[in-house]
C-alpha cells in the first residue's frame, strides 16, 4: 500500500466518522484514525515521497509566490523566440525584500498542465530565467528560483532550438552571478531541466521532493527493463531530501505538515519564508565576490572519487 | 595499530602500487596500435566489410562511404598532436560507487581492462604543429563515454591546468550523457565543469570544443556546447535529449539527418563541421591565430 492508497483510506475512515455524528462508537473510531495515521502515514518510502512530489494536489510554484509575495510582477519572454509558460519569471517582495523569482510551474489542472507543458521547459524558458538572472545582477538583486519539473522537454522544437545550449549557458553564467542565489526544490528537480534553475549559493529542499538525474521509471526501465520496477529504483537512486543532506548535495530541508504539503498548504508556505528570509539574511553578509567565489566553490567540491597517493608510487620505483 | 596490522596494510598497498604501475604500461604500449593486416570490420553506414588497417591509413574514414569511425581517446591523440609531445595529467583517479549499485565496480573493471583507460576521459598537455595547448579526450568505448565524478573532475582539472599554464584548452567529447550509477553525483557534475569553462573563459584563454559522434545528455548541457569555438565531425549525433526518448515522446519518427552535426550547424549551433582530414589543420590555424603574445 502506498502513500496515496493511504490518504484514500485515510479519507473514507474520516467520513464514517463523520456519518456517524454523535455515536458511542465514534470515539473509538477516532482512535482508530490517530492509530493509522501515526503508525501507517508517517513513515514514507523514497517511493511515497516520488508520489507526494508529484501529487496533483500538491501546491504549485505559482501558489508559493503568490503567498511569498504580494505584490509580485510577472515578466514574460525570453526577447529571441517567444514566452515559455512551464517558467514564471518576475520580481517581488519577500518581507520588504525584493527579489528576482524564477519557477518553474506545472498545472493544478489538466487545462493548466497542458498550458504549462507539464512544467517541461524549452529552451526559450532557460533563456527567459538567464534574462531575468542578468537582469537581477545589473541590480544587485537577490534571486529565488523555485524547481519543479519533471525535466527538460524531449522534442523536435527543443531540441532545434538548442535545448544543451541553453542549459549549458545558464550554468555558465549561473557560476558568474555577483548577487545571492537560493533555489528550492518544491517538487519534482527532474536532471539537467532543475540544475539549469539550481546552480545557486544555497539549496533548499521541501521534505517530501525528490532531485534525481533522471526519473526512477526511466532508471527501472534502462536497469531492469521493466519501468514497473520504479519503487526499487527510487529506494536505490538515493533521490530524497534526506539522501541528498547526507551527501551535501543540498544545504537544509524544510520539513512539511503531516501527509504531505498539500495537507496544509499555509503552513508549508510559512516555514519555505522562514527558511528563504534566514538563508538570505546569511547571504547577505558577503560581499559580491565572496558571494561568487562561495557558489563556485561548493559546487568544486561535488564529487565522489578518490585519488591514488602518488608519493607512496615513487617510493617504489626507487 | 599492531605491528602485524601495519605490516599487513603495507604489503597491502605496496601490491596495489605495483598493479597500477602494470596497468599504466600497459597504457603506454597500447599506444601504438598494432591491427593485423587482415582483420576487416563491418562500417555502422554502407555496413560494408572494409579493412581496418585501410580505414586507419584513410584517417580512421570509411574508404566506401566517408564515414567517420568512432575513434578510441589514444588513437586520437595520436592522430591530432604532434609525435611524443603528449604528457598524460590527472591519472590516479579511482571511480567509486556512492549509491552501492550492484555489479558497478565490476563493470568498471571491465570496461579499464578492455580500453587500457582510468575512465572515460583523458587529458594532458600536448602540441599541434608545434603550437602548445592543453587537450581532453573523451572516450564512447568506455561506458559510452558518460560522465561520472572522475570524468568531471578530471574536465575540471583540465581547465584548472590551462589557467595554471596559460593555454587555450581542446576538448573532443564523445559521450551518452551523465552516468546514472552515480546518481546525483554525475550530476553535478554539469555544473562543476561549467564553472570550470566559466572561469578559464573570463581569464580570456580560448576553449575550442569538437564535437564527435555521439555527443548527448549531461555533456552537451555543460561544457561541449560552452567553447567559444564549436567544430562538429560530419555526421556525428549531437544532442540533449536521445533519439529514442524524443520518439517515444511525441510519438512519431525523427526526419533524416535529425540531430546530426550538419542539421546544427544549419540552425546555427555549430560554427563549423569539419571532415576530419583537415581538422588538425584547422585546429593548429585557430590556435596560432589565438596566440598569446605576453
Ligand atoms: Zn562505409
Amino acid at each position: 500500500m502506498n502513500i496515496l492508497d493511504k490518504e484514500r483510506k485515510l479519507q473514507v475512515l474520516e467520513k464514517n466518522i463523520s456519518d456517524l455524528g454523535d455515536s458511542e462508537s465514534v470515539s473509538k473510531l477516532v482512535e482508530e484514525v490517530e492509530k493509522f495515521k501515526k503508525n501507517e502515514m508517517t513513515k514514507l518510502s523514497s517511493w511515497d515521497k516520488v508520489l507526494l512530489a508529484r501529487h496533483p494536489k500538491r501546491p504549485k510554484s505559482r501558489d508559493f509566490i503568490d503567498y511569498l509575495s504580494k505584490d509580485f510582477i510577472e515578466f514574460h519572454g525570453d526577447r529571441l523566440f517567444g514566452d515559455d509558460k512551464s517558467i514564471i519569471g518576475g520580481i517581488g517582495s519577500i518581507d520588504g525584500i525584493v527579489f528576482t523569482i524564477i519557477a518553474q510551474q506545472k498545472g493544478n489542472t489538466v487545462e493548466e498542465n497542458i498550458k504549462r507543458n507539464f512544467g517541461m521547459p524549452h529552451p526559450e524558458g532557460y533563456r527567459k530565467a538567464l534574462r531575468l538572472m542578468k537582469q537581477a545582477e545589473k541590480f544587485n538583486r537577490p534571486i529565488l528560483t523555485l524547481i519543479d519539473t519533471p525535466g527538460a522537454y524531449p522534442g523536435l522544437g527543443a531540441e532545434e532550438r538548442g535545448q544543451g545550449f541553453a542549459i549549458a549557458e545558464n550554468l555558465k553564467e549561473m557560476s558568474r552571478l555577483t548577487v545571492p542565489v537560493i533555489a528550492v526544490v518544491i517538487g519534482e528537480g527532474g536532471s539537467g531541466g532543475a540544475l539549469a534553475l539550481g546552480f545557486a549559493n544555497e539549496v533548499l529542499m521541501l521534505e517530501n521532493a525528490i532531485y534525481s538525474i533522471l526519473s526512477p521509471e526511466g532508471y527501472a526501465s534502462i536497469v531492469w527493463k521493466d519501468s514497473s520496477k520504479a519503487p526499487l529504483a527510487a529506494e536505490q537512486m538515493k533521490i530524497t531530501a534526506a539522501d541528498l543532506k547526507d551527501f551535501d548535495i543540498i544545504d537544509e530541508i524544510i520539513l512539511e505538515p503531516f501527509g504531505g504539503a498539500h495537507f496544509n498548504p499555509e503552513l508549508t508556505f510559512e516555514k519555505t519564508k522562514k527558511c528563504i528570509m534566514d538563508t538570505y539574511y546569511h547571504l547577505s553578509g558577503l560581499a559580491r565576490t565572496e558571494l561568487q567565489y562561495q557558489r563556485n566553490a561548493k559546487v568544486r567540491n561535488f564529487g565522489f572519487l578518490q585519488r591514488f597517493n602518488y608519493d607512496n608510487l615513487k617510493e617504489v620505483r626507487k | 595499530m599492531n605491528k602485524i596490522g601495519e605490516t599487513i596494510n603495507k604489503r597491502k598497498k605496496l601490491k596495489h602500487n605495483i598493479r597500477l604501475m602494470n596497468e599504466e604500461s600497459r597504457v603506454n604500449r597500447e599506444l601504438d596500435l598494432d591491427i593485423p593486416e587482415g582483420l576487416y570490420d563491418k562500417c555502422p553506414k554502407c555496413g560494408k566489410l572494409t579493412n581496418m588497417k585501410l580505414n586507419i591509413e584513410n584517417d580512421y574514414i570509411c574508404k566506401n562511404c566517408g564515414y567517420h569511425f568512432r575513434m578510441r581517446a589514444i588513437d586520437r591523440i595520436k592522430y591530432i598532436l604532434d609525435e611524443d609531445s603528449f604528457v598524460e595529467k590527472g591519472i590516479g583517479y579511482i571511480t567509486l560507487n556512492p549509491l552501492y549499485i550492484e555489479g558497478y565496480e565490476a563493470k568498471i573493471n571491465k570496461y579499464k581492462k578492455e580500453t587500457s583507460l582510468d575512465e572515460a576521459y583523458i587529458y594532458g598537455f600536448g602540441q599541434i604543429y608545434g603550437e602548445p595547448c592543453i587537450i581532453g579526450v573523451m572516450d564512447s568505448h568506455f561506458m559510452m563515454g558518460s560522465m561520472g565524478s572522475v570524468v568531471g573532475e578530471k574536465v575540471a582539472k583540465t581547465f584548472e591546468y590551462a589557467i595554471y599554464k596559460k593555454l587555450p584548452v581542446i576538448i573532443f567529447t564523445a559521450s551518452g550523457g551523465a552516468r546514472m550509477q552515480e546518481g546525483i553525483f554525475s550530476l553535478m557534475q554539469m555544473a562543476k565543469t561549467s564553472a570550470a569553462v566559466a572561469k578559464h573563459c573570463s581569464l580570456g584563454y580560448l576553449y575550442v570544443s569538437v564535437l564527435t559522434d555521439p555527443t548527448t545528455g549531461g555533456v552537451t548541457a555543460s561544457f561541449a556546447s560552452l567553447g567559444d569555438i564549436i567544430l562538429a565531425e560530419p555526421n556525428a549525433l549531437i544532442g540533449f535529449a536521445g533519439p529514442r526518448v524524443i520518439e517515444q515522446t511525441i510519438n512519431q519518427k525523427l526526419p533524416e539527418g535529425f540531430q546530426r552535426s550538419e542539421f546544427l550547424m544549419e540552425k546555427g549551433f555549430i560554427d563549423q563541421v569539419i571532415n576530419r582530414k583537415d581538422l588538425k589543420k584547422t585546429l593548429h590555424q585557430i590556435l596560432q591565430m589565438h596566440r598569446r603574445t605576453v
